[in-house]
């Protein structure tokens, strides 16, 4: 995540305590009491002396209470989620081991998917080291579940059970479960595995419509960028967006067109768009360590998407080059580092999508680097709930035909 | 043997003088990031049998390991995305994992595929540990695992990152711990009170990615290290008591010896600091562009410096002049540094094979080598008669 609402200094201490469950209310204990310290840190250190005397407290509880000290997890902010964390192992070391843990509360406390998705991915691995053969046989229920991890296990058994059947010649059924353990996959490296194995069976894959990566946007550029400064510069852009004026470019007039990529990863190379002059007929060969491509600009994208309904969502994006982005005209975040590597979800924002037209526009800057690894000026944009699940606008997926 | 100037034999009473340091390593290089052991304490003649344990670890990593008394500390990370941060405490006697904390990630753990989140060594002041990941999660534990305080500096600045992946180690002096988290983006340098976690400060630092590690000059007294070169900053208020501007690396690190800094700029720099006043403005004692340290940082023992470049040459420079004496060729690449008792010089490339060089005074010579069969690219640490090197899955010790 790049962004962080500040907590509130509160956070609701006494009511994620009542929070259990079944909806239970939990009974006052030296843990219970001592959580609410723990949630109250926040930036910059805030709460570290009252957190330490807290952790010590939950340190030194029993096995039964990691279901509660798992439970203080929920709707902590990560920095108060880690000290419990670290809680946890101190409480199963003082144990003795997995094996003496309350597996059953446990189980229970993973069952209920309203907990923290961390808190539950902690639990499973508790009762995972003390019984594995019961934590597999939870998994077979999690294929669509709002832990990342727990569901990238449970499409793990999906794609071993798909393998055996690929290895018995059974090829439609186990087409059929790539294609299940595919929809249900929220974890990249998983996603492009089972791409390339359906493919490799004759199946069929709709990438950018799985990650919902946008394809479609308006462009203009270049803009200036000489020795960086026009990271900093406010183009017209960035003040009005009419996509029909023509705007003062760096070396000229220039215009928004449209961009369609064809990448089913959604990157949008913009360097396709602004292809570098031809060198005179008698220009000498270019120094083996310099590449094509315009250097020391700046183009920006827009494209409109429409929402179903007011939702929160994020915003992932992948670039080398610096970038700002905005939504509704609202700066969501900014980043000025070049080529120091790009991939798929490098950068996750949450915002709030309204429902109807959002726009969604980025400036994406181009730095006057001349090596083989300061070419590309690109990036890729998709659109998604927290777990990674797409959002399409309306209308369908940006992979569609329009 | 050439006599030392008095400068550092001025130096080394000045540093004796100081609070005395026992055997343990306690951060990136060991003390003054000289990577220097005392003589004769590290076996020159290695067999397999020589390496005492080799404990599996929880998640990967590419970390120095530290020595406080009995018990040895790493740092490592797991999961799909790297994202579970560990402490990891051994005992230094049997390699038995003593106890293993976890933090998540606050912070992107997006790095090129050889370094690791887990890249930064951590440091301590002999009763705690504190440990930051290329996430910039910052967590300070005591030796038996109890949690002191934690910070999630991304958390607080959210464009601290390097989607190479961040590296500069922690050190810890008066009281307050050395936050190296510069960067193309926001660029910081963070003083943090050793006890509650809080900034003391926050110094704003040069734009651009920054591998190197801080170095304590003097009690209360640290050198950063960045492409514009070296800025000593008081630890207790962040202000700057003296700058060296002729530019710096932004991989290998500066290490300090009995008075005098060894800045890997144009080469090597030598600055002589005050022996009176260490934060006064050094004087540049000689300045030699045929040393010059790739990855792994120079090291310093006896009357010479010694650094490794690109090809794996390892030279080595005469003190006094830092003229170069004498070459030799130990197959690399090298990420880490070596460490040496000036006598004996001990370097592990990222093969995993254990080279002891015979340091002379004309030549150098290789009278021992150990093949761990492990791909080793941290710095090693040397504690108690042991070097102990860490590498994806294990933690090796070798000697005592």
């Amino acid at each position: 995540m790049v962004s962080h609402p500040r907590s509130p200094a509160a956070l609701g201490a006494v009511a994620f305590l009542l929070a259990l469950p079944g909806g239970g209310v939990a009974v006052a204990s030296p843990v219970t009491d001592a959580l609410p310290a723990i949630r109250a840190v926040d930036h910059e250190g805030k709460g570290n002396a009252a957190a330490a005397k807290a952790w010590s407290v939950i340190a030194a509880a029993d096995a039964s209470a990691l279901p509660d000290i798992l439970a203080g997890m929920d709707g902590a902010n990560p920095l108060a989620a880690n000290w419990l964390r670290a809680a946890v192992d101190a409480v199963v070391t003082k144990a003795g081991g997995s094996a003496k843990l309350p597996l059953d509360s446990l189980v229970r406390f993973l069952a209920d998917s309203k907990h923290d998705p961390r808190a539950r991915r902690l639990a499973f691995d508790l009762v995972r080291g003390a019984d594995a053969a019961r934590a597999d046989k939870l998994l077979d229920g999690m294929v669509e579940d709002p832990s990342v991890e727990l569901r990238r296990d449970a499409v793990a058994k999906v794609i071993a059970r798909a393998d055996a059947l690929k290895t018995g010649e059974k090829k439609e059924e186990a087409l059929a479960a790539y294609q299940k353990a595919f929809s249900a996959s929220r974890n990249v490296e998983q996603i492009q595995a089972l791409a390339t194995t359906i493919r490799e069976l004759g199946g069929t894959v709709d990438l950018t419509g799985h990650f919902g990566f946008l394809r479609r946007w308006r462009i203009v550029g270049p803009f200036d960028n000489t020795e960086g400064k026009g990271f900093a510069t406010v183009y017209p852009p960035e003040e009005t967006l009419d996509l029909s004026a023509a705007l003062d470019g760096k070396e000229g007039k220039v215009l928004w067109q449209p961009v369609e990529t064809g990448d089913e990863y959604g990157v949008v190379n913009v360097n396709l768009s602004y292809p570098p002059p031809a060198p005179p007929a008698d220009a000498k060969p270019a120094d083996s360590d310099s590449q094509e491509g315009l250097k020391g600009v700046i183009a920006y994208a827009v494209t409109e998407f429409v929402s179903a309904e007011d939702r929160p969502a994020e915003i992932r994006l992948g670039s080398k080059n610096a970038w700002k982005i905005w939504l509704n005209g609202s700066p969501v975040f900014e980043r000025e580092e070049y080529h120091r590597g790009m991939e798929i979800d490098q950068y996750r924002m949450p915002v709030t999508l309204r429902k109807g037209p959002n726009t969604i526009l980025i400036k994406v800057c181009q730095d006057e680097q001349r090596r083989p690894w300061t070419t590309e000026w690109e990036f890729q944009l998709r659109v998604c709930d927290e777990v990674g699940t797409a959002i399409h606008p309306l209308g369908g997926p940006d992979s569609a035909a329009k | 043997m050439p006599r030392l100037p008095a400068i550092l034999i001025a130096t080394a009473l000045l540093t004796a003088a100081l609070p005395a340091r026992s055997d343990d390593w306690l951060e990136f290089r060991g003390p003054g990031g000289a990577s220097r052991v005392k003589q004769g304490s590290l076996p020159v003649e290695l067999s397999a049998a020589d390496v005492r344990w080799s404990a599996d670890l929880p998640g990967r990593g590419l970390s120095g390991v530290l020595v406080v008394g009995d018990r040895a500390f790493v740092t490592t990370s797991d999961g799909p995305t790297q994202d579970r941060l560990h402490l990891v405490c051994l005992s230094t006697s049997t390699g038995k994992i003593l106890w293993d904390r976890q933090v998540w990630a606050t912070g992107r753990t997006m790095c090129h595929s050889k370094t690791s989140v887990a890249a930064p060594t951590p440091c301590s002041d002999g009763k705690h540990v504190y440990a930051i990941f290329s996430s910039n999660d910052l967590v300070c534990f005591d030796l038996d695992g109890n949690l002191q305080w934690l910070r999630g500096i991304t958390y607080d600045y959210p464009n601290v990152s390097n989607s190479l992946g961040m590296a500069s180690s922690l050190l810890v002096t008066a009281d307050t711990v050395i936050v190296p988290v510069e960067n193309d983006s926001e660029s910081y340098s963070l003083g943090i009170d050793a006890a509650t976690g809080v900034n003391r400060w926050r110094l704003d630092r040069p734009k651009g990615a920054n591998w190197t590690s801080p170095v304590i000059l003097a009690p209360g007294l640290v050198a950063l290290q960045s492409k514009t070169g070296i800025e000593a900053i008081r630890a207790t208020d962040g202000s700057t008591a003296w700058s060296y501007t002729d530019g710096a690396d932004t991989v290998s690190s500066s290490a300090l010896a009995d008075g005098i800094l060894y800045v890997p700029s144009n080469g090597i720099t030598a600055l002589t600091l005050d022996p009176a006043d260490p934060a006064k403005q050094p004087t540049q004692a000689w300045r030699e562009n045929t040393l010059s340290p790739a990855t792994a940082s120079c090291v310093v023992a006896g009357d010479a410096l010694y650094t490794i470049n690109g090809a794996g040459v390892l030279t080595a420079g005469d003190r006094a002049t830092g003229k170069r004496r004498w070459q030799l060729r130990i197959e690399g690449p090298y990420s880490g540094t070596p460490v040496t008792d000036g006598k004996h010089l001990w370097a592990v490339n990222e093969a995993g094979l254990v080279r002891v060089v015979e340091l002379g005074e004309k030549e150098g010579k290789v009278v021992a080598t150990l093949d761990l069969g492990d791909e080793i690219l941290c710095s090693p640490a040397a504690a108690d008669g042991a070097l102990y090197v860490r590498s994806n899955t294990k933690l090796h010790k070798i000697g005592r």
